[in-house]
């Protein structure tokens, strides 16, 4: 009886040091928007995730007014107008990742599921994406379209200067273990 | 013994439970306090005569063109004000994020005039508190007005300079309001001693409040100190509407002053806005961003 319970402390220890947690080293966050008028891309690498690869969990959070435009009144616009980043400072991922297996090599395709804030408003989402693993690091590439309307963010009615109603986001993360 | 085992295969389970839960405020704990700066105190870089906190950012131009028309109280004679009009128009450049330079030409008194702008201080949250935007504005004018030989005897060129000097004080207090204070000195080379002084201090009060994102009310009020008991002038008085529509800021004003230099608005008002000396008019402005911002 002993022995068992000394293999099952042996194993809690052993899940837990398993239980491989990777911080960022590296991050870009990127938005594009094609419009009639002009098409609006904007960078961000104001972000800061952990990603456990043992259980797949997965969280970020990207601040708002870090997104860089090549025109600075879109970069008013957008944090005033659009995101209201004063009263919603940031956005956030909370979600867990299917299909990453940890010993594999190459590039694997794989999900992230769970809930995505955008603008105050929180929803259940799916994305795909795809993880490298390199050396002891973690390089992780997805792109998805996020809907305006569905994180409530509207467009006054007095910019006519064309905003795309969905726009397309790029997520570029480098892990190191943490 | 069983026991034993059966609460530590709990125990594990419930530490598993708990890690993620706790990723995410582990992921808070990480995060290292950035500093928030406070943007988009006013729309423009006028709140309605005179100067806010605003700069234009780093290589970005604006076009300004501002326009008073005459006093509503001239009747229909004169089409409420409307068939006569003073105009001012100007470019505003910004070197640098924090300092940027502005040219114009009004055509009261024919006056010509420049300034700059520098933000001493930017309000800022997080790791980096400050409670206000400061900013620093010095500016000269000359007036072409009157002619050469129409001038009296004894007017010499130099006579027709004045120059301002400014702290611009304000603070976003919320996202819809934001209050500002404008401490001024106005000297001018040459006034009619009996009335006027050479140096005239002004305290002004101004705000805004957003209405929707795009449209804010304004209003600026300039206190002068200690003025001359017989002086003809008024305090200069505004209120205004704030319509931002991309790249343009449209802003209609009401005013007891024809001029935009701040030696017209703020010693010369002679316009008394209970009398319905209102002056309707407008400032459109238009940005254009040279090169690309890094």
């Amino acid at each position: 009886m002993i022995r068992s319970v000394f293999v099952l402390v042996l194993g809690v220890m052993g899940v837990s040091a398993v239980a491989q947690k990777y911080s960022l080293e590296k991050a870009n966050v990127s938005f594009f928007s094609h419009a009639a008028i002009e098409d609006i891309t904007a960078e961000n690498k104001k972000v800061s995730s952990i990603f456990n690869s043992e259980s797949g969990e997965i969280v970020y959070s990207i601040t708002i007014n870090g997104f860089q435009f090549k025109k600075s009144l879109m970069q008013e616009h957008f944090n005033e107008k659009y995101m209201e980043s004063d009263k919603y400072p940031k956005s956030t991922f909370q979600g867990k990742i299917s299909g990453f297996d940890s010993n594999g090599k190459g590039v694997q395709q794989v999900k992230a599921a769970g809930k995505l804030t955008i603008h105050g408003v929180t929803r259940d989402v799916e994305i795909p994406g795809t993880i490298e693993k390199q050396d002891n690091k973690l390089v992780m590439k997805s792109k998805f379209m996020v809907k305006l309307e569905d994180y409530k963010i509207t467009i006054p009615q007095l910019l006519w200067q064309n905003i795309a109603e969905q726009v397309e986001v790029t997520v570029d993360f480098s892990y190191k273990p943490q | 013994m069983k026991k034993l085992v059966l609460s530590l295969s709990v125990l594990m389970f419930a530490l598993s439970v708990a890690a993620q839960d706790d990723l995410m405020k582990e992921l808070e704990q990480s995060q290292q306090s950035d500093t928030d700066y406070a943007f988009q105190t006013f729309k423009g870089t006028r709140l309605v005569n005179g100067h806010t906190v605003e700069t234009k950012p780093k290589s970005t131009l604006e076009f300004i063109f501002a326009h008073r028309f005459g006093p509503i109280n001239g009747g229909a004679y004169e089409m409420f004000g409307l068939d006569q009009a003073y105009v001012r128009y100007g470019l505003d450049y910004g070197i640098t994020d924090n300092l940027s330079v502005s040219i114009g030409r009004n055509s009261v008194d024919k006056t010509s005039d420049g300034y700059f702008k520098y933000k001493v201080m930017r309000q800022s949250k997080g790791s980096r508190n400050m409670p206000f935007t400061m900013v620093l504005l010095g500016g000269a004018a000359y007036q072409f007005s009157p002619k050469k030989n129409a001038a009296p005897d004894g007017f010499e060129n130099i006579d027709r300079l004045s120059y301002v000097g400014q702290l611009l004080i304000a603070r976003k207090i919320t996202p819809g309001l934001s209050l500002q204070l404008m401490p001024t000195l106005v000297h001018r080379n040459a006034v009619t001693q009996l009335i006027e002084k050479n140096d005239q201090l002004a305290l002004g009060v101004g705000g805004r409040i957003k209405v929707t994102k795009s449209v804010a009310f304004t209003s600026e009020y300039y206190y002068r100190l200690d003025v001359p008991e017989n002086s003809p002038y008024n305090n200069t008085f505004g209120i205004g509407v704030d319509i931002e529509t991309g790249g343009h800021v449209f802003q209609l004003v009401f005013t007891n002053t024809r001029g935009l230099t701040e030696r017209a608005f703020i010693t010369q008002t002679d316009g008394d806005f209970a009398d319905g000396d209102i002056h309707f008019g407008f400032n459109v402005t238009r940005t254009f961003q040279f090169g690309q911002k890094k």
